[in-house]
């Protein structure tokens, strides 16, 4: 036989027991020809275009899930970011974009859909103004929409601005949330150096450089990578950064294969593979859990920045060499709500928020769906989101917060957000303040390592 | 699809293979090569298979071999080629 019964087997069983999926095709779509001068017909014309433009998505993924026998687990939208389609306008007419992106979103069958964002690394324009505002309103009356604002690069520096509105808005999304536990939250991302071909949620837009249409690809398996290098308990780090390579290009190249797949089916050209490997709350399919099955006692013991570099890198050279075109975020993702073995080291008391941050450093994305108390201070918030952003800016990479102050939980509570949202534990927070810093305002130049001319 | 590989992991018993390539044939499926081993007691057929002629479409013989699947307390999975391809072979 061409490939070996024991190949065939082991491709079976990734699937099968270890949870290996596409965690999702995501088709970009560009909304810059919607724009008219009245938002009632350009949100109807949104509507059209995504309605038109992405009917075949779900048909043609599950057509593709039943050929390969591969579980393609979510099947998402993402378009250019709403601020660029809307002028000065009020707070009601961008919600009504929003409802036009949810009804679309519902109308062609996607759980989500993303680009309710704005980029605002080095200011405001009236429509990103307009927008950021309507974040927690929009957030509110949709279920499917997320969004996301982008507050600094490494070329432009931080909009410190920006970090103290969002800090406010962040809050209000929560108490307009607060009987599903703040969940609105869940889908808002606070970025520095946003990718434009991102395709996970809720930080996924279609950039302004990206073509016409698009289709990106995540891949998963952390639980594949966790069988792999159960195999090798014994042995030293060269190995086990061998095994963790190999497993990863297998692993993407389902992720290369399914996106091309699509991308034919579809029409639409194939953009990028991200080879982050997402977790969920399922057991078996979590990133903390390989740490641990490196030799550490619990995820957030000292030695996990270390086993998620190793993690991170490893994934990386293993997945660019099966991929042709990579891109998004492409790192191990530590999503504390959605990962069981994160949501157990909180629980425990081993892993804590400055752990966090400090394995955002050598991994992306950043401090994902982070559960804190209800009472905590909009600055405080916007002094850990500029923490996480200034590791982005000054590290050259993306970074990102998505943070649920849930609204009247203390610590050690859980809220349960359902579904891929997963349960987070209620982590605490630096109770010194912070709000004098916050309150300066303005802009933090770029760092030294923008000047690459 | 034209050529997919069939992965069939279960208890051994009687009859496995013959119901399985029966449900083949009665679809004008070809077997192109086939590899089947028994470690304790755990059957495990690999075949690789020839849709082109194939009278019936892929969703109605995924759920024949489910249902076969079902009774003999198998575990059935019918994939195109190209996944094993990609993931094993530069």
């Amino acid at each position: 036989m061409f490939i070996s019964p024991d190949e065939i087997t082991q491709t079976v069983r990734m699937i099968q027991e270890e949870h290996l999926d596409i965690r999702t095709v995501t088709l970009g779509i560009n909304l810059l020809d919607c724009v008219t001068g009245d938002i009632k017909t350009t949100s109807e014309k949104i509507y059209d275009k995504i309605c038109r433009t992405g009917s075949r998505l779900v048909p043609v993924c599950k057509s593709i899930e039943k050929e390969m026998g591969i579980p393609i687990i979510n099947k998402r939208i993402a378009v250019t970011p709403v601020s660029l389609l809307v002028g000065n306008v009020c707070l009601e007419d961008c919600v009504m974009i929003a409802r036009s992106l949810e009804k679309a979103a519902e109308d062609i069958g996607v759980n989500f859909i993303g680009g309710y964002t704005a980029l605002v690394h080095k200011g405001y324009t009236n429509g990103d103004k307009s927008l950021v505002k309507s974040i927690p309103q929009a957030l509110n009356e949709t279920k499917r929409v997320c969004s996301s604002v982008n507050v600094a690069t490494t070329k432009a520096g931080i909009n410190m601005d920006a970090i103290r509105d969002m800090g406010i808005l962040i809050k209000k999304a929560a108490e307009l949330s607060k009987e599903t536990g703040g969940s609105a939250c869940a889908r808002l991302v606070v970025f520095a150096n946003a990718p434009e071909d991102n395709p996970f949620m809720a930080g996924a837009f279609h950039g302004i450089g990206e073509p016409e249409c698009v289709i990106n690809v995540g891949v998963s398996g952390p639980g594949v990578v966790k069988s792999a290098i159960e195999k090798v308990r014994d042995k030293d780090f060269t190995v086990l950064a061998e095994t963790i390579k190999k497993t990863a290009f297998k692993i993407t190249r389902m992720g290369q294969l399914i996106a091309q797949e699509a991308s034919r089916n579809l029409g639409v050209p194939f953009g990028i593979v991200d080879l982050s490997l997402a977790p969920t709350p399922a057991i078996g399919d979590s990133v903390a859990r390989i740490l641990e099955e490196m030799g550490l006692e619990c995820c957030g013991a000292h030695g996990t920045t270390t086993a998620l570099a190793i993690l991170n890198d490893a994934v990386k050279k293993g997945g660019t060499m099966a991929s042709s075109h990579v891109g998004g975020l492409s790192g191990a993702f530590i999503p504390v709500s959605e990962d069981e073995g994160m949501i157990n080291a909180v629980s425990m008391g081993a892993l804590s928020l400055e752990k966090l941050e400090a394995m955002t450093c050598v991994c992306s994305v950043g401090l994902d769906m982070i559960v804190v108390p209800g009472d905590t201070p909009a600055s405080t918030i916007s002094a850990i989101i500029a923490d996480e952003i200034a590791i982005g800016v000054v590290n050259n990479k993306t970074t990102a917060v998505r943070i649920i102050p849930a609204p009247g939980r203390k610590v050690r509570d859980v809220v349960d957000f359902g579904g891929l949202l997963g349960r987070g534990p209620v982590m605490k927070v630096n109770p010194f303040g912070s709000e004098k810093f916050i309150d300066r305002g303005g802009r933090i130049p770029a760092p030294i390592q923008s000047l690459r001319n | 699809m034209t050529k997919a590989v069939l992965t069939v992991i279960g208890i051994d018993r009687v009859g496995i293979t013959a119901r399985i390539s029966t449900c083949l044939a009665e679809a004008n499926i070809n077997i192109l090569d086939i590899s089947q081993t028994i470690m304790q007691n755990i059957f495990t057929m690999v075949m690789l298979v020839d849709l082109s002629k194939s009278t019936k479409d892929i969703d109605v013989i995924t759920e024949e071999l489910n249902k076969i699947s079902a009774e003999l307390g198998l575990n059935t999975q019918l994939q195109h080629v190209d996944v094993f391809n990609s993931m094993h072979r530069i």
